[in-house]
């Protein structure tokens, strides 16, 4: 069995504004779950509280649980570095470090965590690298800057070095909105492969993506997780009249 | 004559049309007499610019006729003979510039790091606004402090307690004069962490936050995040704030020369009286009798001025690297 | 290294940089508090308002280096404010690519030319050709100073008007030279005074490039082309002779200055608070 995430009540703010209104919501192990929504319906913010990254953000705060497995993550005395090191995220934009090689991003992880010997860094590199489907691309260029692959690499190069410290979960926040459509593709296929092994949470604007990529969907409007369950049916038969509407276009 | 005829054009409907207000040739003169006084003004500062270097090196020329490279490297100055070497104003120079940095860049950095990225929010503009005040003070006002209060405070109690613990190295040896080499080092090294740190400070701002993400998303502390995504990427920034902090250093002029003993001889310990390039224009210029005299003191501006514009020069570059050449006016 | 660890080096590491910037922050005190103790006891109205005394007598006062001072940075802002500004206009308003690129660079350099370096030029420039020291000489190696920092604060301040004011005014169908005269750089008009402001506070504390120039003066001057008197050079002057009296003045001398150059700063720095929240 895989892990999942359980969240139940969670709320979060920045500063005074309560931006997530309470969300209960599953994770599902060895699945994708998809995020969706309008523009500023909560979704980045909530995938963002599954690793503890929305509190590093001055006057923002979170109640609620979020279990991993049975670990409540913001339990008292839980360590949020620790937390992300458990949980990978990828982001919008791609961003490799641009003062290290190819090699040294994907590493960066390894090494924080004190891994220090040459011969067991390249074995993980490589087979990070591989299963982020760069491996082929890059093997020969692994001294390269890490901005020197396009756009689409780049982008596989950051899930390269999220996989490297062998998450249990991976958290990706709109991965492909800045890439042209090979490069998505390449990366939803990623994503198909990925799922044999690891528990995937996908925030995406695009319906069609999530309608491809997700077993499980959930849909955020102003804060609030109207609705949530299996992709197909979602889709199909809708069960808020708010979902159809977003889902046929008649807004967002 | 299709212009002139513009002028009568719907009068009739009460559209009136207003007559060709300015000729075209006036707008022209206008605009030319502007553009002229801009372009004046930018290439009169070219100008003084080149003029600086110029009149340095014109006037340096006898002296520079006379000893070639032998000014460089020679300890001999003596003006009554006409035998001048810059060595011991170099040396002093070079050695005053390092221990200034040595001590204030570890200071600096550590502080812009707090400033930029540790310190809670509420600490960080009143800090700033001090050490912005710091950077305003006038040379003079250290060096009067530094002779009231730091000389005496070195020659009674860290000198003989560093005779006493680390006497045994060469730098620590000789008479606890209290003036002296390390006077000038520590005293550089206050007025010069103001400006590391002001400029390293907004080069760590300038870092995108996309890279404190990334590396707060793949678990790292707070001070891991810093050390791989924020220092790593402003690095050459960061090595550009120290260069502009030592050349800073190199071009200060009263607080060393009232803290630093003025004996113009090279010298291993710390303890001992020095010289800078600029002190020795501070104390001599005005009573140097010959000519060459003057050309030598010339040609000693003339290094200074070639060192401390190859310095900043390079350091700007560095800065801008990170930042872009936005910010300026203040360092 | 453990997780345990890794947290005790990044709370270890932010108490060293909180400690460092508490360290670069306490000469501030120190040499203010310093100042107060020892140059409040030489202020009076004495000291604004009379000459020297002979050497070796108590009292007098520093008020030729006052004025002298005062001179000096109104020759400095008069050679260098209007230069400085449109200097900065054009940098701010240029299209072009290497020519205000070049002469950025070549401000930012000379803003770290070691002062006295300006000393010397002036000294070659004005000093000689004269075959006298004097006030012009002392304010044109000020002015030299001060035209890099007026240059680079006007252009930022220039910079901040939006573009809209601009289009606004040539669209009226104003000729461009009245739009950046009328329009834009009065609208800049508050961050470029206080930009000189910064730049005056910087010149009135410089001694250097006064030393033979300007020269000093136990008298007042006789006229612009004579050696004049300046607050910088009275304190040092003061600060390396033997008499105990004469060290208070510097003291209090010190103290004046200090103070004059923390006010403007304040007062440049509260003046473009407002506008510079873009940033």
């Amino acid at each position: 069995m895989g892990d999942g995430i359980y969240v139940k009540g969670l709320r979060a703010w920045f500063g005074e504004t309560l931006v997530l209104k309470g969300v209960d919501l599953t994770v599902a192990p060895n699945a994708v779950t998809a995020i969706i929504g309008p523009s500023g319906c909560g979704k980045s913010t909530f995938i963002r509280c599954l690793n503890r990254m929305h509190e590093t953000v001055p006057g923002a705060r979170v109640s609620g649980q979020v279990l991993l497995n049975s670990e409540d993550l913001y339990a008292s005395g839980v360590d949020p570095v620790q937390v992300r090191r458990r949980i990978g995220m990828v982001f919008q934009k791609a961003n490799p470090f641009p003062t290290m090689s190819v090699f040294d991003n994907v590493a960066a992880g390894l090494r924080l965590a004190g891994m220090r010997r040459k011969s067991r860094l390249q074995e993980e590199v490589e087979r990070a690298l591989r299963h982020a489907a760069l491996w082929d691309e890059v093997k020969d260029d692994l001294d390269k800057s890490g901005v020197s692959l396009s756009g689409g690499q780049q982008q596989r190069l950051c899930i390269a070095r999220a996989l490297a410290v062998d998450p249990q979960i991976l958290l990706m926040d709109e991965p492909c909105s800045a890439l042209d459509p090979i490069a998505t593709a390449k990366i939803e296929e990623l994503i198909h492969d990925l799922k044999k092994e690891l528990t995937i949470a996908i925030v995406t604007h695009n319906m069609q993506q999530a309608a491809r990529v997700s077993e499980w969907t959930g849909f955020f409007l102003l804060g609030e997780l109207v609705e949530f369950g299996v992709t197909k049916e979602m889709f199909t038969t809708p069960g808020d009249k708010r979902t159809e509407d977003y889902i046929t276009g008649r807004f967002g | 004559m299709a212009a002139d005829s513009l002028a009568g054009v719907g009068t009739a409907d009460g559209l009136a049309l207003p007559p060709r207000a300015v000729s075209r040739s006036r707008r022209g003169v206008g605009d030319r007499v502007y553009r002229g006084l801009i372009l004046a003004s930018v290439w009169l500062v070219l100008a003084l610019a080149g003029g600086l270097l110029l009149a340095l090196g014109w006037e340096s020329w006898a002296a520079i006729r006379a000893f070639g490279l032998r000014f460089l490297i020679t300890s001999h100055w003596d003006p009554v003979a006409g035998e001048f070497g810059a060595l011991p104003f170099i040396y002093g120079t070079l050695v005053s510039s390092l221990l200034a940095l040595l001590i204030a860049v570890p200071l600096s950095l550590g502080a812009a790091i707090f400033l930029a990225e540790l310190a809670p929010s509420w600490v960080r503009p009143p800090v700033a606004f001090l050490i912005e005040m710091l950077a305003a003070v006038p040379s003079v006002v250290y060096g009067l402090w530094g002779i009231f209060v730091l000389v005496p405070w070195l020659r009674d109690w860290v000198q003989p307690a560093l005779a006493r613990t680390l006497g045994f190295l060469p730098l620590f040896q000789g008479p606890p004069y209290g003036i002296g080499m390390l006077a000038a080092g520590l005293i550089l090294a206050i007025m010069i962490v103001p400006y590391i740190t002001s400029v390293s400070r907004e080069v760590l701002l300038a870092v995108p936050g996309s890279q404190r993400e990334a590396a707060l998303g793949l678990g790292a502390t707070r001070w891991e995040t810093t050390r791989i995504a924020v220092l790593r990427y402003g690095r050459s920034g960061l090595i550009g704030a120290i260069l502009l902090g030592l050349g800073r250093a190199l071009g200060e002029t009263m607080a060393v020369t009232m803290v630093i003993g003025n004996r113009p001889e090279v010298a291993l310990s710390l303890f001992a009286p020095g010289y800078t390039m600029a002190s020795v224009l501070a104390n001599e210029f005005t009573e140097a009798t010959s000519d060459l005299y003057v050309s030598a003191l010339v040609e000693i501006g003339l290094l200074l001025l070639v060192v401390t514009v190859a310095v900043n020069g390079l350091a700007r570059l560095l800065v801008w690297s990170v930042g872009g050449p936005a910010r300026g006016g203040r360092a | 290294m453990s997780p345990g660890g890794r947290r005790l080096v990044s709370t270890s590491v932010s108490a060293l940089t909180c400690g460092a910037a508490g360290l670069v922050v306490c000469p501030l005190l120190l040499i203010s508090g310093f100042l107060l103790y020892q140059g409040v006891s030489a202020i009076n109205v004495d000291f604004f308002l009379h000459l020297p005394k002979p050497v070796g007598e108590v009292g007098g006062g520093v008020a030729n280096a006052i004025v002298g001072s005062l001179i000096m940075i109104g020759l400095a802002v008069l050679i260098g404010l209007p230069v400085g500004i449109l200097g900065g206009v054009y940098l701010a308003e240029s299209r072009d690519r290497r020519l205000p690129w070049v002469l950025r660079f070549v401000a930012d350099v000379m803003n770290g030319v070691p002062s006295i370096v300006f000393g010397i030029f002036a000294y070659t420039v004005v000093v000689l050709p004269m075959r006298r020291f004097s006030a012009l000489a002392g304010g044109f190696a000020l002015g030299l100073i001060l035209i890099p920092i007026v240059l680079r604060t006007s252009e930022e301040m220039v910079r901040l008007v939006p573009s809209a004011l601009r289009e606004a005014g040539l669209g009226l169908g104003l000729p461009e030279w009245k739009v950046s005269l009328r329009i834009v750089i009065p609208a800049a008009r508050a961050g470029i005074i206080t930009g000189v402001m910064v730049a005056v506070a910087r010149i009135a504390g410089e001694t250097a490039p006064l030393l033979f120039t300007a020269l000093g003066n136990r008298f007042w001057h006789q006229g612009l082309d004579q050696p004049i008197a300046a607050l910088p050079l009275q304190i040092y002057a003061y600060a390396i002779a033997p008499y105990d009296d004469w060290h208070r003045q510097a003291w209090a001398g010190a103290l004046v200055l200090i103070t004059l150059v923390f006010l403007a700063s304040l007062a440049a720095r509260l003046a473009t608070r407002g506008r510079i929240v873009a940033r």
